[in-house]
């Protein structure tokens, strides 16, 4: 019971970054591999407001999500647009993507090492005891958590409920035919890949209160939002969040009763079973 | 079998003269300039090995730090029981049957999984590699102690690079090497007319694979220690990929074209600016996608192909004739 608590804990904060890549590939078709550096960038933009200026990261998520926002529209208007503009299919754009991204990994993670330095970092926020059935849990954790819930549905929101959120979920669906009915699929896709940072900007300031990290870890955490986004299928946001809380019980459960060095071989093990049975994820249909 | 043609001939003699030049090195310097050969021969025979697979079928491979390492294991766990030169085979094997795995799980499906999937590889085969090390034995590492100095390796290493050509060479010729071709093409019209594109994919990748086993293996000795973290390192993986991609995948040769300045560009920053890898990785990535997408090869065959056309242009307009 402890370890599915803690499990969803933690797969709170996986969803918004999931979510944030799922955005991105789905709608934008761009597979961002620098998504985990956006990520451990909003880690440390929080811990910054909030030594030097005593900022609270829950308030620190209204600077940070609009700057990761503003940040990504201007990497997919400048960088991306171009390589989707010259690509003659979608595997092209893949490679080239996919490519570009690396650039971008190792380049904004060697400027985070030279900014702030290879140590690992933490600050303390919230550290008192709450009580979930009869067993203590860090108090910042589950208020992550909920801040993640409040998100999640704010997200939900928007995708379901008002006119953008449609168009973008038609981009997602087929971009070819959601031009046909006047959606403009470029404004569509660039909104989805900013709101895809913003989300995994907020997921970062919120892991900041709970979890140590330094400038090197982005890619791990591009790896595991990559098997949340394959697991869920790609461009649902129902399955990632679903994918995450699995991914993060699975993690949990491996790390306290077998080994805390196998996380990864727990992840990647429902990896290949995903890809063996439901490659097109939880929710996906099978394609025809 | 078709005949050679005389240009192959040429191109073969061109080859074996490279080669043995390239062996003579150790006879005049036995000191930083063969340590930097080793590095350039290093990488030109896993950026070779690489674009055997990902060349044709432009799958990104970032699994080369997984072979790599496993091919190392094998000589670092086996030395003291089995022959060296059958730990390289083994380490070979190995490596191909990891591929052949991962080939399996990934290469029915579209090729980003395929990325993905060896994105992760050389740091899960790590967990394992350290997990059931630190099960069965109380030690980290694992020594290698060998009678090989740098020259030894440079020659084995020198040796495998001839053979992944030959392979690459007899490939293109063969069934497989056309098959290839009209995947890279285009996979469903491969698909339409017979062809087996996963099981093709998978041979492909496992021939890859197994060559950067080997590779890992024949390095071994260099290392004299053997720890995880260090055999299977990802920048490995990272950089064979922009070496290849630098040089150009089209042409077998085309990434020794990347190998041989990337390296001496590595060679610098490590030495001046050791903290700062990762930001001249990632320009080289951005370098590849927006100046050279086919490579200095390609670049340099697009700009041959216009200099004929210029060349070329003038002569069938005889102004004189016409009137």
């Amino acid at each position: 019971m402890e370890t599915i608590v803690t499990g969803v804990l933690l797969g709170g904060t996986y969803a918004l970054i999931a979510i944030g890549l799922t955005l991105q590939y789905g709608v934008a078709r761009i597979m961002n591999l620098a998504n985990g550096e956006t990520f451990v960038a909003a880690c440390f933009i929080a811990f910054w407001l909030f030594t030097s200026y005593a900022i609270n990261p829950l308030w620190g998520i209204l600077v940070i999500a609009p700057v990761a926002f503003l940040v990504n529209w201007a990497i997919y208007a400048l960088l991306l647009r171009p390589l989707v503009d010259r690509a003659k299919s979608q595997g092209m754009l893949e490679v080239d993507s996919i490519l570009a991204t690396f650039g971008l990994l190792f380049l904004f993670q060697g400027l985070m090492l030279r900014g702030f330095g290879g140590a690992y970092t933490s600050y303390t926020f919230l550290a008192e005891r709450f009580d979930i059935f009869g067993t203590f849990y860090g108090l910042n954790r589950v208020v992550a958590f909920g801040a993640a819930c409040v998100i999640a549905v704010l997200l939900y929101l928007f995708l379901y409920r008002t006119r953008y959120g449609t168009a973008v979920r038609a981009v997602a669906v087929n971009p070819n035919s959601a031009k046909l009915v006047g959606i403009d699929v470029a404004k569509a896709a660039a909104l989805s890949f900013a709101l895809g940072g913003a989300l995994t900007a907020c997921g970062g300031t919120l892991l900041s209160t709970f979890y140590t990290f330094n400038a090197s870890m982005g890619v791990i955490f591009t790896m595991k939002a990559l098997i949340i986004v394959i697991m869920g299928g790609v461009g649902d946001v129902r399955g990632a969040v679903i994918a995450a809380l699995i991914l993060g019980i699975a993690e949990t459960a491996v790390a306290r009763l077998v080994d805390p060095g196998l996380t990864l071989a727990a992840t990647y093990a429902l990896f290949v079973f995903v890809l063996l049975f439901r490659p097109q994820g939880i929710f996906g249909r099978q394609q025809a | 079998m078709t005949r050679l043609s005389p240009s192959e001939i040429w191109t073969g003699i061109a080859g074996a003269v490279a080669v043995a030049a390239a062996a003579t090195l150790p006879l005049f310097d036995q000191g930083y300039y063969l340590s930097l050969a080793l590095n350039m021969v290093m990488y030109a025979a896993l950026c070779t090995a690489w674009t055997l697979f990902s060349g044709p079928t432009h799958y990104v491979s970032l699994a080369t730090a997984a072979f790599f390492g496993l091919g190392t294991y094998a000589v670092g766990l086996g030395l003291d029981y089995v022959p060296f030169g059958a730990l390289v085979l083994i380490g070979g094997v190995v490596a191909a049957i990891l591929a052949g795995l991962v080939g399996a799980a990934t290469l029915r499906i579209s090729g980003v999984y395929f990325v993905i999937f060896t994105f992760g590889l050389a740091e899960l085969v790590r967990q394992i590699v350290s997990y059931t090390q630190i099960k069965l034995s109380t030690k980290m590492g694992l020594y290698v102690f060998t009678d090989f100095t740098e020259k030894h390796i440079y020659w084995m290493l020198l040796a495998l690079t001839a053979v992944i050509f030959l392979t690459g060479w007899l490939i293109n010729r063969s069934r497989l090497g056309f098959a290839m071709q009209i995947i890279g093409n285009d996979e469903t019209v491969a698909r339409h007319s017979g062809i087996d594109t996963a099981k093709l994919k998978i041979i492909l990748f496992m021939i890859s694979g197994a060559f950067i086993g080997m590779a890992g293996a024949i390095l071994a000795p260099r290392y004299a220690y053997i720890e995880p973290p260090a055999a299977f390192n990802p920048m490995i993986s990272f950089l064979v990929v922009i070496m290849a991609l630098l040089g150009g995948t089209r042409r077998l040769w085309g990434p020794l074209v990347g190998v041989i300045p990337f390296s001496l560009v590595m060679e610098f920053v490590s030495a001046r600016l050791p903290n700062d890898t990762s930001i001249v990785i990632g320009i080289a990535f951005l370098v590849i996608v927006y100046v050279l997408p086919d490579g200095i090869t390609g670049r340099l065959e697009q700009l041959w192909a216009r200099l004929k056309k210029t060349r070329a242009e003038p002569q069938p307009v005889p102004v004189e004739e016409r009137a």
